[in-house]
């Protein structure tokens, strides 16, 4: 056992050895804190990315586990109907495609559809389980004839709201662009006539009103939430 | 240095210096490894921004039901939260995730392979001990003598944190990625239900906590230190 001298020296450098918790302090600093908590989502989507397994299959409910349609939440950023003339309604696709241009509601339609009760996961923290139907988005990218090595589908909606998703997520199986809930066609509040349905994505992913579809490697925009500091891969 | 193993063989009455030597600075101990500080005071750091950010997330949806009709339980105060508004909570709850769980991993990780874990392990003896602990803490018995680093009520308190420790992490992940850790969700109970389960295991974090602040400030400084420096003087079981 050491002597009164040669203890104070060190307890010192053991307290020395603590010096790397300071570095925690570098969140307390104004400048630095946005571009660390910046770095950490990222951090954390490059991580989910990984661990996303392409036919790993989000859970299906029966219909008595299903809430009823006027107890699905509406989360609309701006207005819940934009007002879209479904009479003259497209899907403008452009970007890394063989065939871009219009497409209307009835080729969407002609592709297999596909049902499912899935969960609704809205970043809030409010979950429900809604019915919804549709196309698959790969089938749909198969239609048009999308580069699917791609990074991103970038879309835009008529209520000026923007969305963008991964390529992997896009192609999973029960990805769709979805044109029925509840066995109906889209009320104008649920998106009518085509929104996202993505029970492998947070809410905030899920596009109403759907205008355009863009296929790309560069995101110029990530998406309305995503641009004010929300993750922009948000998987599920 | 690490004698506690030696000093634990004489037992909890066990006399080991001369009758009348002063017990002093002498009587010096090793107690938390730079390892178990290191993890201890980034946990603590952690787990406040956790706790904060969460609740301020919570003020989002403040309640376990359905969102129609929406029954709100509990409007956290905002002096409570971090984060500002709910985007911003999210960073900070996502970003420290990972301290969090570096560290917690860090922390088991030595435990185990250091065999440090011993400290805290509950033994048979320590089993009969609890109570004994609670009559002195909560009713004013007499202090049971102490054998090792920690009594018995003090492994079985750090056992139970730990515990929450792990439940906040595997709950959290349920939240996170429920579809990719759709096993784990199913164990929970399935996702809303997880989202009570680690509101729970907040409050009982927080319990904890009181606690052990309480029996920090009672115990004073040089027990403090020791979880700065590692060394403790003249600790309760060598005297």
């Amino acid at each position: 056992m050491s002597e009164e001298g040669s203890r104070t020296p060190l307890y010192r450098r053991e307290l020395l050895k603590l010096t790397p918790v300071l570095l925690l302090g570098a969140f307390a600093v104004p400048g630095l804190r946005g571009s660390l908590l910046e770095g950490g989502i990222a951090f954390s989507d490059w991580a989910s990315a990984k661990w996303f397994r392409r036919g790993h299959l989000a859970p299906e409910y029966p219909n008595s586990e299903v809430a009823p349609l006027n107890k699905f939440p509406l989360n609309s950023y701006d207005v819940d109907d934009p007002g879209v003339d479904f009479e003259r309604w497209t899907l403008t696709v452009t970007g890394d495609v063989q065939w871009p241009g219009e497409y209307t509601l009835e080729q969407i339609k002609a592709l297999p559809k596909v049902q499912q009760n899935t969960r609704h996961v809205c970043v809030e923290g409010w979950d429900v389980v809604g019915s919804f139907g549709g196309a698959r988005i790969a089938d749909f990218l198969k239609l048009a004839g999308a580069n699917v090595n791609a990074n991103f589908l970038y879309l835009e909606c008529l209520d000026d709201y923007y969305e963008s998703l991964d390529m992997a997520s896009a192609l999973h199986p029960q990805a769709l662009l979805c044109y029925e809930m509840y066995d109906q066609p889209l009320t104008r509040e649920h998106g009518a006539p085509l929104r996202l349905r993505l029970p492998t994505k947070i809410g905030y992913k899920q596009a109403k009103y759907l205008s355009s579809l863009h296929v790309t490697d560069i995101l110029m925009k990530k998406g309305y939430w995503e641009d004010q500091g929300y993750s922009s891969y948000y998987g599920l | 240095m690490r004698d506690t193993d030696q000093l634990n063989a004489n037992g909890a009455g066990g006399v080991r210096e001369p009758v009348g030597e002063p017990i002093d600075a002498s009587h010096i101990v090793f107690e938390h490894p730079l390892v178990v500080r290191l993890c201890h005071w980034v946990n603590s750091v952690a787990l406040l921004v956790m706790a904060g950010s969460g609740l301020q997330i919570f003020r989002a949806f403040p309640s376990f039901g359905p969102k129609i009709p929406q029954n709100n339980l509990l409007i956290v105060p905002k002096a409570l939260t971090l984060g500002g508004w709910l985007g911003g909570a999210l960073q900070w709850h996502i970003t420290f995730a990972w301290i969090y769980l570096a560290s917690g991993l860090t922390y088991v990780g030595y435990q185990i392979f250091s065999g440090n874990y011993r400290q805290l392990m509950l033994t048979q003896p320590d089993f009969l001990g609890i109570w004994p602990m609670i009559r002195h803490y909560f009713f004013f018995g007499n202090k049971p003598s102490v054998s090792g680093a920690y009594n018995p009520l003090q492994k079985l308190a750090y056992l139970s944190v730990l515990l929450l420790g792990a439940g906040s992490a595997l709950t959290g992940m349920v939240l996170y990625n429920p579809v990719q850790f759709s096993a784990l969700a199913w164990v929970a109970g399935g996702f809303h239900r997880a989202r009570f389960w680690h509101f729970l295991i907040l409050c009982g974090m927080g319990l904890f906590l009181v606690g052990h602040l309480v029996m920090v400030i009672l115990h004073g400084w040089n027990n403090f230190a020791s979880m700065l420096t590692g060394w403790k003087r003249n600790p309760e079981h060598v005297q």
